[in-house]
């Protein structure tokens, strides 16, 4: 059969359950994006949810969402840059599997900003691998296999090469998208597009579906035909910010060091307030009643 | 108004080492802090790249981390996290690198990587974030980090980011494009290179510390020029900004 017999299926539009449950594997290359705004903290959610184990997560800023999924043991390895609460201090259960394997060993890709966003551009380029100047006289190369040295053919410069990026699933938040699946988002928008276009899959989650996309200054669209599912989750983001929608719930950010820092209170809180929710506004309904 | 802290006197000698319309990529925290003190004193035109995407950021509060939304709602330009490091860093467009770091040696090299073994960390830190590249291809570098035993170290255990490398002419052999570190500015002082071996020396103390205050918060025997120099305390017009930016920006958090 050639490749125009069969029509390219339509976006999924659904609930986010379904998004992950039909796209997300166990020991799949994963990475829900975002440089600390439009985080997919709700995608994130319905991850651990559904128990899923194994994954290769990716993420340039792994933040709070991410300490989350380690902490819960569905992640086998980190490819990232900078692994923090940005603004209040370290990730526990990120510090926890690294410094004392639990609740199990975590492997670490680990790269510099510089390589990760050219290494998403490589994947989203198809290409096997990114060029660009650095880790000159650092140690991050003895440690990570998949950064090198290479020549310019043209000159004989010296120039690292790293690994680019390619993943089964990309996962990002979104301001909007329509009946169609077209996608906008606006505002700092980090390697979401890169991520997109680097992943075989793409789950988006929006604060709303809207009749019409209206041009956004420095907007990013994602048409439709690159999208694989766009679920509605109003404040997916949460506690994160989603310019238009709301702003970064800084308390939350605060209070996730004192929850994360140990095991046992960790364990509660995501078993109240994440395992036994059904979905994220029953989350949020529930972490907004207690304060 | 508050009272004078170290991590004040810190921030505006930090601030003053901007001169106007430079284009300054700027790291979250102490970093931000002092450039838009900067900013709100004497180098109003100064350009605020943070490395998010945001260009030319105005911010009237300190933004919270990088993908801040004040950040972009203020800025001339916002563009994708790759654009930001490889045209206008890698490209050589960026004056100076300011920067933070959990560690330094001698030589202004830091480690944000971890502290022990890498293979198994007593300490997992963030990890590299922009800096080796910023501090690479940056025109020169800017530092601020408390000093003491712990972050000014004899040896880091990981170099995630080269300052001057073993010193001497090491930069230009690995082929930086950028100078490199020229002031580190802490709670007692500022540190500058030495211009021919590029050790760090101490060349000027805060009002109030003293040589061996500085000597001892250094975890390698300490070079103190022979001519250290006192900063200026703060002007009032400095202090008074300082505290206006910290206002507005708790009055966002608990409005």
């Amino acid at each position: 059969m050639s490749p125009q017999m069969s029509a390219r299926p339509p976006v999924e539009i659904c609930t986010l359950a379904e998004a992950i449950g039909r796209h997300v594997a166990d020991g799949s290359r994963v990475a829900l994006e975002g440089f600390t705004h439009l985080i997919p903290f709700a995608a994130g959610h319905e991850i651990v949810r559904q128990r899923k184990r194994d994954l290769v997560l990716h993420r340039m800023t792994p933040d709070l969402v991410y300490d989350q999924l380690i902490g819960m043991g569905c992640a086998k390895k980190l490819v990232f840059s900078w692994g923090g609460n940005p603004g209040v201090g370290s990730l526990h259960r990120l510090r926890d599997a690294v410094e004392h394997g639990w609740p199990h060993a975590l492997e670490l890709d680990e790269r510099s900003h510089a390589d990760l966003a050219n290494a998403y551009v490589a994947g989203a380029s198809n290409l096997p691998f990114a060029v660009l100047r650095a880790y000159a006289g650092t140690d991050t190369p003895k440690h990570n296999s998949n950064i090198a040295r290479i020549n310019c053919p043209f000159t004989g410069e010296e120039l690292a090469a790293v690994r680019a990026v390619r993943l089964e699933t990309a996962i990002i938040h979104a301001q909007q998208a329509d009946r169609q699946g077209n996608v906008q988002l606006w505002g700092i928008s980090g390697v979401q597009k890169e991520a997109v276009l680097a992943a075989a899959k793409t789950i988006v989650t929006v604060e709303e579906i809207v009749e019409r996309l209206e041009p956004r200054p420095g907007g990013i669209l994602l048409p439709s035909w690159v999208v694989t599912a766009v679920a509605e989750v109003p404040g997916g983001a949460w506690p994160s910010y989603a310019q238009g929608y709301s702003d970064r719930d800084n308390a939350f950010y605060q209070a996730w060091d004192g929850i994360s820092r140990d095991r046992e209170t960790f364990l509660g809180w995501m078993n109240r307030f994440v395992l036994e929710t059904r979905d994220f506004a029953e989350h949020r309904a529930r972490v907004g009643a207690v304060g | 108004m508050s009272a004078l802290t170290p991590e004040d006197r810190m921030t505006i000698a930090a601030a003053r080492l901007l001169r106007d319309r430079a284009v300054v990529f700027v790291g979250i925290g102490l970093p931000s802090k002092a450039c838009n003190l900067a900013r709100a004193t004497h180098a109003p035109g100064l350009v605020l790249i943070y490395e998010a995407g945001p260009i030319g950021a105005k911010p009237s509060v300190l933004p919270l981390s990088i993908g801040d939304g004040e950040l972009a709602t203020t800025a001339d330009t916002v563009v994708s996290t790759p654009e930001i490091f490889r045209y206008w860093l890698q490209g050589g467009r960026i004056d100076v690198g300011f920067l933070s770091a959990a560690q330094i040696d001698r030589f202004a090299n830091l480690n944000t990587t971890v502290i022990g073994p890498y293979e198994k960390p007593t300490v997992r830190l963030p990890g590299a974030g922009g800096a080796p590249e910023i501090a690479a291809q940056a025109g020169e570098v800017f530092l601020v980090l408390a000093q003491s035993p712990r972050t000014f170290v004899s040896k880091l255990d990981v170099v995630t980011t080269v300052g001057f490398g073993a010193g001497g002419n090491d930069r230009q052999r690995l082929g930086f494009t950028g100078w490199g570190p020229t002031a580190v500015v802490t709670e007692l002082g500022i540190l500058r290179p030495d211009p021919e071996t590029r050790e760090l020396v101490l060349t000027e103390l805060h009002p109030g510390v003293s040589r061996d205050q500085a000597i001892a918060a250094t975890g390698w025997p300490l070079r103190v020029a022979a001519n250290v120099k006192p900063t200026d305390d703060p002007t009032d017009a400095e202090l008074s900004a300082l505290r206006s930016i910290e206002a507005r920006t708790a009055r966002r958090l608990n409005p």
